[in-house]
Formats: structure tokens, C-alpha cells, sequence
């Protein structure tokens, strides 16, 4: 006769018995285990009893909200993610070099990589660039450089993400200028613009001016492009950069959302319909080692986003409610030490990303602890990608793990945790609030002292740094950005000056100055007229900065 | 009272990645240290000044945007030219082994990247204290 | 001393060296303070307080550019606690100053708390004597932050400002703990904020019963924006009003003695303490005495009398 008896009875007789013979004779290698981000983790999941209508409601199918399970119906079945490899140094012709190969190598979109100088609005001869210049990015000082920079490369056939955010208005008017004189116009053009300026405040440091200046930019751009540039995702709110300064995964999505809301609120502040943004408002995430916890992270994010804009911002159409984003793999996870290991990390970091429904990839290489990817390093990094869609077979089922009791749990606990940190900030009265005060660096900084801490004392082991080490060798090969470089630029700048019509110029950052100044005029039509005169960056910034002022940090330590 | 060590933190150039920095000037608080952390876009002639108003015993340089063959030596020739060569170099961030020995040579003492612990920082601190 | 003419001549090197030694106690502290002390008195010495995130570091930098504006060299000692555990400190409030760090006519400089409880460090009134000897005319102290025990601010300084912000929640309580009585002038900062102006009708209705009974004349109030750049012109027109007039009343005179007093006093003090340490040797009988307090063989006063009566004799002293 047997006894009918629950789950959870027979987990309780498993534990007494067949467990408790094994702890008792070799204990577990530690007394606690914890994700990446430091949350403890069950030594088996069980069924949770989740009912049909649960399931309906909190996974769902892909496609559909909360889209937990994914964006797209067909998912990775339909295409594949997208394999977009940042890249990007010293010049623009060398830039160039680098983006045929790429795209000859089986890449399907661009991501481009400013040196820092057009990141923070400087030209090259500028003072402040000194040392800087094509160092972790290609330098851009005028559309003379965009030119080169996307020479031979047809913009109706490639989609480009740029990685520029305070100037990002002055680099899409040259992408759209060079696309002109291409004779592509505006409506074929298919890209994104990072423009996420609210977490250079909280961690990544390139701003220029303050806040409510840039988010009149930002404004600008979504409405803009509403229009005239329909097919472009004007914002990429980005969580990556949080992660990298130290931050959980919990807080990277927590933190990117509430940015998210923000830019929502904002944009609906000026008068702009939800509905006629949203949908082409994308998202950029990390993808760490802990594969489990990253793959119900991007599960969690995507449930969170749907509630939001159904809940919270009424929004009506369904690509408004739609979370779709980009991945990195994270860079703070490289080690100096034996660089090789890192294609181990970054495979697993690339399994998470898709098993997590990724619509685009960057893959780091392995080499990045110490210097920007060569060439041979690239190339790893993207046949990473194209194994794990080619022949690891995660890519034939739409969102896999699902149902997995680990999965789901993680999932809830996180989606859980997020949300309280999105209302505290709400409480707060939003995200530039919570910066302002300090909350969100604060949050993420202690987070970074605790994790480099249990590095330093062993209990987190880093293969390689505290664990498994080796004597070694100074690493070769690596990609050496010619110093010279500077000079180089600095010429081709005074060329374009000589050569440009300089009233023009003139003119043109003068009106840039009287729109800036008024704060009801959209921006957009009047930075392009000035780049298409060969107005530099670092004057177009410099009129805004006149206007603006510039943002002042405020350290919390 | 013996003499308190103080310590600059600062990160030259443009790059704004903070976060090694700031755990390095908290983890040398935690060893005892007064720390003067400068803040992110630091010029090598702002860092010198506060480096010698503060009257600091060593100079941490943080950059990971590959500027440090230029920025790093920069610094220490400013110290040079002010008379405060007594005042120790070192940096981190993102640096190529390959760059360390021109940094060395260039008056930069120690170079302590991605991965190293604290205690080979504060040896070093220790360890070049008692030398002076 | 060559280093006390390196301060003179404003030799940066010379004057960081200087306060460094000050600050680690050197054995010729004495010597370089009283060389340098006919060179001072020509400064003005303000002093920032408030609670921690009133935006002080920032109204700093924004005081800085007006008095450098007028053409007046401006020295900074900016405190920030000490870690109780470690000893260390991170000094991170001249970041928000550091767009002058290479104004030849300002001079910034972090001190740690180093254990002192009261605001400010041991070294700073030093430290101010240090820099005013040097030729800067406005010294601004920026304290750690106020409580009812950080209020050393009050006797090292000429004029202390009280920064306040909305929203803390506990600035009546701060009112009640008077701590009102520190400031000369208040600041309410971040005034582009919410209750900013009901927070200035609150402290002006306090100041208003601290007045009636002193029958001192009302203290002003301030709204200002650090952050903003406003109200600021104001405010240093109040301290440079404030400051003429404590001249014109004698006041300035009167609160200068009382600094050299309580310097006096506390020199005294400590080398009374120093010399009767060397002479009757507590440090080392400290453990003794306490034994035999602990053990009913005597009493604290009794003891005390009595090995100050017995140096009293021994030394012929009367």
C-alpha cells in the first residue's frame, strides 16, 4: 500500500535520509551559497505550485505581455540576435578598416566607439584632450571624420549603434548628413543612439552639461525622430555601466528602469505622446558570470518594463510595452591574469545573455583586462557568438529555462527586490532626485566595496587572480593606438577649418546659440545645419556649454 | 604623534570610471591613511597643486582610457619642476605590463592594475615610508 | 626659520609643510607659531557649519569666486571626520572646489578630525594663524558638520554661517538643541527646494525670541542656491556688512580677545597637564592610583590634593 504524500513531505524524508547520509559523511563546500550578487541560493527547487492562471499572468508566452518569455514570437527561431561588436580607435580611416572586416567576418550591425575628447565634446586640439585622442574610441571632430568613418559602407543596408551620449544630438546629425550625401534618406536609416545621460551621473562620468538642459536634448531627439527618423531608437537606457561600477543585478535593472521612467515622464512633461516614442526606447544590459541569476534577470526586466508603461504610463500599443535590449558582457569580469580564461568567461556570459532573449550581443575579447581588442582577439569574441547560435541548439526554443523551478524563483525574487527599490526612488520624487542625493551611487558603491572585499579575502573566488594562479608572462600582441595620432588629427582639424566657409559657420553657431537659449526650440534642425558646414563638435559643444553650463559631480564616497 | 601618511587619490584626464579609484581611497582609510580623493577630470597641473597643499607623502593615479604614457609622466614633471619630487608616483587602472617599464622609468614608482590586492598597495606604502 | 620665511614670502610647499607639522605635533610647533604670530591678525576668518548634505563644500566654492572677484586671496580648510576604527580618513570635500585649485590666489587644505570631537581638529586654530601670516585675507573654515557638540567653530572664527536645507526633517530639532547659537548668519541653502521658505519663517521666528532676550539685533536670514549660483552676492554683502559692523561696535575686538583667552586658557592647560605628567609620572602611577581608589584606600580628591600638595612642596612653589 503506498501513502499518497506531497512534494514538500517527500523533500523532508529526502532531507533525513538520503541527504543526512551524505552531508554527514562529506559536508557541502560551503556553508552558504550565493548568486553574484551575494543572495543565497536553495539547494534544489521544487515544483512551486504555480496554477494556471499564475502562469498566464506572470510568464506568459513570447510576444505577448509581460513578455516575460521574450519579445518576439519566434525568437532566435525567426533570426538570430544581432552580433554587434563595439569597436572603434584612433582614426576614422583606421575605424573603417576595422568595420569591413568585421561586417566581412559575419557581423550584422555596427556599434561604434568614440575616443573620449568626442565623448565629452572636445576636438582634438583641444587641452583637455590631451592624451586622450583615439585612445578608447574613434576620434570625430567634424563630419569630415564621419565621412571616412562609414566610407564604402552602405547606411540603408547596415543598422549602427553609436555609444555617445551628452553629444549625441551633434553625432546623429552627421550620421544623418552622411547618409544624405549617400542619397539614403532619413526614413531607411535603422540605429541607435545610446543618449543616456542619466547614468553618466550615476556611473559612467562622460556628461557635459546638467540635467535639465540634457533632458531638453534628449526631448528634442525623441521628437525629432518621431518624425523624421522613424526607424531610429533614439535612447538606449542603459544598466550596463551600473554594473560595471559595482552595482547587483537587482540594482543594474532596478536603477535602469527607474532611468527609464524618468525619460518617460519627461518626454510626456513636454507634450509627448507615450505611444509615439515608446516603442523605439531600447534598453542595454550587462551579462555577468552567474548564469542562473542573469538569465532571470533579463526575464525579471522585461515583466517590470511591461507593468510600467501598461500601469504607470497608460501606454496602449504594444511596442511601447515591449522591453528590447542590447548585451554586453561584462568587462569588470576580465582578468589581467591569463587573458585566455576569458573566452571561457565571456561563453558563459554569452549562453546567459541569449538564454535571456537578447536582441543584440557584443562580445568582449579576451584581452580587454589590459588594452582595446586586437584584431585576432575580435575575431574570438565573435565566433563565440556564432557557435552558440550555430551549434549549441539553445536557439531552436523560444526562452528555455522557463519552468524551471530555479529560474522561476530567481526570477520572482528579483523582479520582487527591483520593484522596491523603483518605488523608494519614486518616493523620492525620481531618479534625478535619488541621484542628487547621493542614494544610487551611494547604493552602488557599497555594493562594489563588498564585492571587491570578499575577492581580496578569498571567499570569492576569481580564477586566476586569488585561485588557480601561475607566474606569467607580459601578455603580446596587444593593440597599440600610435601616439602621433594627435598630430595626425590636429592637422586634418586645421585643414577643415581652411577649407570650410567660415561665415557660414559662423552663422550657424550663432542661431545654435539663440535656440539653445530659448528653451521651447527643438535643437535637431539647427545642429545640423551647423554639421553639415563642418561646424566642429568641440564648437557646437562649446556654444551649448555657454548656454548650459556644465554639470559639477558631486562625490559621495 | 607620529607623522600621519597622507595619500592623494586622483584620476587624470577624461576617463570617469571611478570605481577602482574610490575602493582604493576607502581601503586606504580602512589601513589607516588620510586620503584626499580629487574627483574625476583632473588636470596634471591641478593634480600637482593639491598634491603639494596637502602636503601629501604619495600621489595614486587612476586612468583607464589609455592616456598614461602621456598624463602619468606629466605629473611627475610637474612635481619636478615645483621641488616636490619627495612626493610619490604611483598609478593603476588599465595598463599594458608592456607600458610599465616606461612609467617606471619616467618617475612613476609602482604600477598596480586590475586584480592586485590592497596589501601589496599598503606594503609598498610601508615599505617606501621606511626608506624616507 | 627658513620654513617661517617660506610661509611669509607664500611659499605653497613652505605653508603645507608648515600646517603638516603643526597637525603631527611637531617640536617646533611652539617656535614657529609664536615667530609667526605678529604677522597675523589680518585676516578675516569665516566658518561654515551645518548639518551633512546642507550643499557647505558648494556655497564654499561659490564664496570663493565672489571674494576672488573682489581681489582678496582666499584660504580653505576644509574637516572631515576621522574613521573610529582605522584612524584613516577620506577627505573628499575640495572636489567641489577644485575648479580653483589652479587660482594661484586660493589656497585649499583637508584636515581630518583625527579623534577631536568639537567640529574642527586640534591643528586648525594653528592652521589659521598659519595662512593668515601668509597673506590670505579671507580664511573660510568648513566644518564637519553640526550637532550639539561640534560648536569649536565659534571661537576660531570671526563670523560663523549656519547652513541649513529643507526637507531634513529635524531642523526644529536642531533649533531646540541650540545649535541656533552658533550662527552670526543663516543660510538657507537649496532654495529652489521645497518648504525653503517656510523653513526661513521658522528659523527667523526662533531667532526672533533668542533676540528679544539678548535684545541683540536680528541675525539674517538668507535663502540661497549653492548648486544655482543665487543669492549668493547677497549673502557675502551680509558678511562683509556683518563683519564692518562687529569692527564699528567693538564687537570684533571683544570676540578676538576672547580667542587669545581661551587659547591661553587651553595652553595653559595643557602644559600644566604636560609638566605635573612628567613630574609626578601619571602615566605610569595612573594604574596604581585607580587601584587604590577602586580598593577604598583613598578617595579621588584626596589623592589628587595630596600629590599636588606634596609637588606644591617640593618644589618650593609656596
Amino acid at each position: 500500500m503506498s501513502e499518497y504524500k506531497t512534494i514538500n513531505e517527500k523533500k523532508a524524508d529526502w532531507e533525513e535520509s538520503t541527504l543526512k547520509n551524505v552531508l554527514d559523511r562529506f559536508p557541502e563546500q560551503q556553508e552558504e551559497f550565493v548568486t553574484g550578487s551575494g543572495h543565497p541560493v536553495e539547494r534544489l527547487y521544487l515544483p512551486s505550485g504555480i496554477s494556471e492562471e499564475e502562469y498566464i499572468g506572470k510568464i506568459g508566452f513570447p510576444g505577448e505581455y509581460p513578455y516575460t518569455r521574450g519579445v518576439q514570437p519566434t525568437m532566435y527561431r525567426g533570426r538570430f540576435w544581432t552580433m554587434r561588436q563595439y569597436a572603434g580607435f584612433g582614426t576614422a580611416e583606421e575605424s573603417n578598416q576595422r568595420y569591413k572586416y568585421l561586417l566581412e567576418q559575419g557581423q550584422t550591425g555596427l556599434s561604434i566607439a568614440f575616443d573620449l575628447p568626442t565623448q565629452i565634446g572636445y576636438d582634438s586640439d583641444d587641452s583637455m584632450s590631451e592624451g586622450e585622442v583615439g585612445k578608447v574610441g574613434v576620434a570625430i571632430d567634424s563630419l569630415k571624420d564621419m565621412e571616412i568613418l562609414f566610407e564604402g559602407i552602405p547606411l540603408d543596408k547596415v543598422s549602427t549603434s553609436m555609444t555617445i551620449n551628452a553629444p549625441a544630438a551633434i553625432l546623429l546629425a552627421m550620421y544623418i548628413a552622411v547618409a544624405e550625401k549617400q542619397g539614403v534618406t532619413r526614413d531607411k536609416l535603422r540605429g541607435t543612439i545610446q543618449n543616456d545621460i542619466l547614468k553618466e551621473y550615476i556611473a559612467r562620468g562622460t556628461y557635459i552639461f546638467p540635467p535639465a538642459p540634457s533632458m531638453r536634448l534628449i526631448n528634442n531627439i525623441f521628437e525629432f525622430c518621431s518624425k523624421e527618423v522613424p526607424k531610429w531608437n533614439t535612447i538606449s537606457i542603459s544598466g550596463y555601466h551600473i554594473r560595471e561600477a559595482g552595482s547587483t543585478a537587482v540594482q543594474e535593472i532596478a536603477f535602469t528602469i527607474a532611468d527609464g521612467i524618468e525619460y518617460v515622464r519627461n518626454a510626456i512633461g513636454v507634450g509627448l505622446d507615450v505611444d509615439s516614442f515608446a516603442g523605439r526606447l531600447s534598453f542595454f544590459f550587462n551579462a555577468h558570470n552567474d548564469l542562473l541569476e542573469e538569465v532571470a534577470k533579463y526575464r525579471a526586466a522585461r515583466r517590470i518594463w511591461a507593468r510600467v508603461m501598461k500601469e504607470k504610463f497608460n501606454a496602449k500599443k504594444e511596442k511601447s510595452m515591449m522591453m528590447r535590449f542590447h548585451t554586453q558582457t561584462g568587462g569588470s569580469t576580465l582578468t589581467a591574469q591569463q587573458p585566455d580564461n576569458n573566452i571561457v568567461r565571456v561563453t558563459i556570459q554569452t549562453l546567459a545573455a541569449v538564454l535571456g532573449g537578447t536582441q543584440s550581443l557584443h562580445t568582449n575579447s579576451r584581452d580587454e583586462a589590459l588594452a582595446l581588442p586586437s584584431q585576432e582577439s575580435v575575431m574570438i569574441a565573435l565566433r563565440t557568438q556564432q557557435i552558440v547560435a550555430n551549434e549549441s541548439g539553445v536557439t531552436s526554443t523560444i526562452d528555455p529555462l522557463a519552468g524551471s523551478y530555479c529560474i522561476e524563483a530567481i526570477t520572482d525574487r528579483i523582479a520582487s527586490e527591483a520593484w522596491d527599490y523603483i518605488e523608494k526612488i519614486e518616493t523620492m520624487g525620481g531618479m534625478v532626485k535619488a541621484i542628487e542625493k547621493g542614494y544610487v551611487q551611494k547604493e552602488i558603491q557599497d555594493s562594489a566595496y563588498r564585492y571587491q572585499r570578499d575577492v581580496e579575502d578569498g571567499s570569492r573566488i576569481v580564477v586566476g587572480v586569488n585561485k588557480f594562479t601561475v607566474e606569467e608572462e607580459p601578455q603580446k600582441g596587444l593593440l597599440k593606438v600610435d601616439p602621433s595620432l594627435r598630430t595626425v588629427q590636429v592637422e586634418k582639424l586645421a585643414r577643415v577649418k581652411g577649407e570650410r566657409d567660415n561665415v557660414a559657420v559662423t552663422a550657424s553657431l550663432k542661431a545654435l546659440k539663440k535656440g539653445a537659449e530659448s528653451e521651447d526650440e527643438n535643437l535637431m534642425p539647427l545642429i545640423l545645419d551647423a554639421v553639415k558646414k563642418y561646424t566642429t563638435l568641440g564648437e557646437i559643444s562649446g556654444i551649448l556649454r555657454e548656454v548650459f553650463g556644465e554639470f559639477q559631480e558631486s562625490i559621495v564616497l | 604623534m607620529a607623522k600621519m601618511v597622507r595619500i592623494l587619490v586622483a584620476k587624470p584626464g577624461l576617463d570617469g570610471h571611478d570605481r577602482g579609484a574610490k575602493y582604493i581611497a576607502r581601503a586606504l582609510k580602512d589601513a589607516g591613511y588620510e586620503v584626499i580623493y580629487t574627483g574625476i577630470r583632473q588636470t596634471p597641473e591641478s593634480i600637482v597643486v593639491t598634491a603639494i597643499q596637502e602636503d601629501v607623502d604619495f600621489v595614486g593615479l587612476s586612468l583607464l582610457s589609455g592616456a598614461h604614457n602621456e598624463l602619468f609622466p606629466k605629473v611627475v614633471e610637474l612635481l619636478r619642476e615645483k621641488d616636490a619630487s619627495d612626493i610619490i608616483v604611483f598609478g593603476g587602472g588599465v595598463i599594458p605590463t608592456e607600458d610599465i617599464p616606461f612609467l617606471k622609468e619616467k618617475g612613476i614608482e609602482a604600477v598596480f592594475t586590475h586584480g592586485t590586492p590592497i596589501k601589496e598597495i599598503t606594503d609598498f606604502i610601508e615599505k617606501r615610508l621606511e626608506k624616507q | 626659520m627658513d620654513l617661517v620665511d617660506k610661509v611669509q614670502s607664500g611659499s605653497i610647499r613652505g605653508i603645507a609643510r608648515t600646517i603638516s607639522l603643526i597637525e603631527n605635533n611637531s617640536p617646533q610647533k611652539e617656535d614657529i607659531i609664536d615667530e609667526l604670530y605678529p604677522h597675523t591678525g589680518n585676516a578675516m576668518v569665516w566658518g561654515i557649519t551645518g548639518p551633512p548634505g546642507a550643499g557647505k563644500s558648494t556655497l564654499v566654492d561659490c564664496l570663493i569666486k565672489r571674494e576672488r572677484k573682489q581681489g582678496r586671496r582666499v584660504a580653505v580648510i576644509a574637516i572631515d571626520p576621522s574613521s573610529p576604527y582605522s584612524g584613516g580618513a577620506i577627505l573628499g570635500d575640495r572636489t567641489r572646489m577644485q575648479k580653483h585649485s589652479t587660482d594661484e590666489g586660493v589656497y585649499i587644505r583637508s584636515m581630518a578630525s583625527r579623534g577631536h570631537l568639537g567640529g574642527v581638529s586640534v591643528a586648525t586654530g594653528d592652521a589659521v594663524k598659519i595662512l593668515d601670516a601668509a597673506g590670505y585675507d579671507t580664511i573660510i573654515i568648513e566644518t564637519i558638520g553640526v550637532g550639539q557638540t561640534e560648536v569649536e567653530i565659534i571661537e576660531l572664527c570671526d563670523i560663523v554661517l549656519l547652513v541649513l536645507v529643507p526637507g531634513m526633517g529635524d531642523e526644529i530639532q536642531a533649533m531646540k538643541a541650540g545649535v541656533m547659537e552658533i550662527g552670526d548668519i543663516f543660510v538657507i541653502n537649496k532654495k529652489d527646494c521645497d518648504g525653503a521658505d517656510r523653513l526661513k519663517t521658522e528659523v527667523e521666528y526662533v531667532l526672533g525670541i533668542k533676540n528679544a532676550l539678548t535684545g541683540e539685533e536680528p541675525n539674517p536670514v538668507l535663502l540661497a542656491s549653492s548648486k544655482l549660483d543665487e543669492g549668493i552676492d547677497e549673502l557675502v554683502e551680509a558678511i562683509h556688512d556683518y563683519l564692518k559692523k562687529a569692527q564699528t561696535t567693538g564687537r570684533f575686538e571683544e570676540k578676538r580677545r576672547d580667542r587669545i583667552e581661551k587659547d591661553v586658557h587651553k595652553i595653559f592647560s595643557s602644559k600644566v597637564h604636560e609638566l605635573l605628567n612628567i613630574h609626578l609620572d601619571i602615566e605610569n602611577n595612573l594604574g596604581e592610583w585607580i587601584s587604590s581608589i577602586l580598593n577604598g584606600e583613598t578617595a579621588p580628591y584626596k589623592l589628587i590634593n595630596s600629590k599636588l600638595n606634596r609637588f606644591v612642596k617640593e618644589n618650593r612653589i609656596i
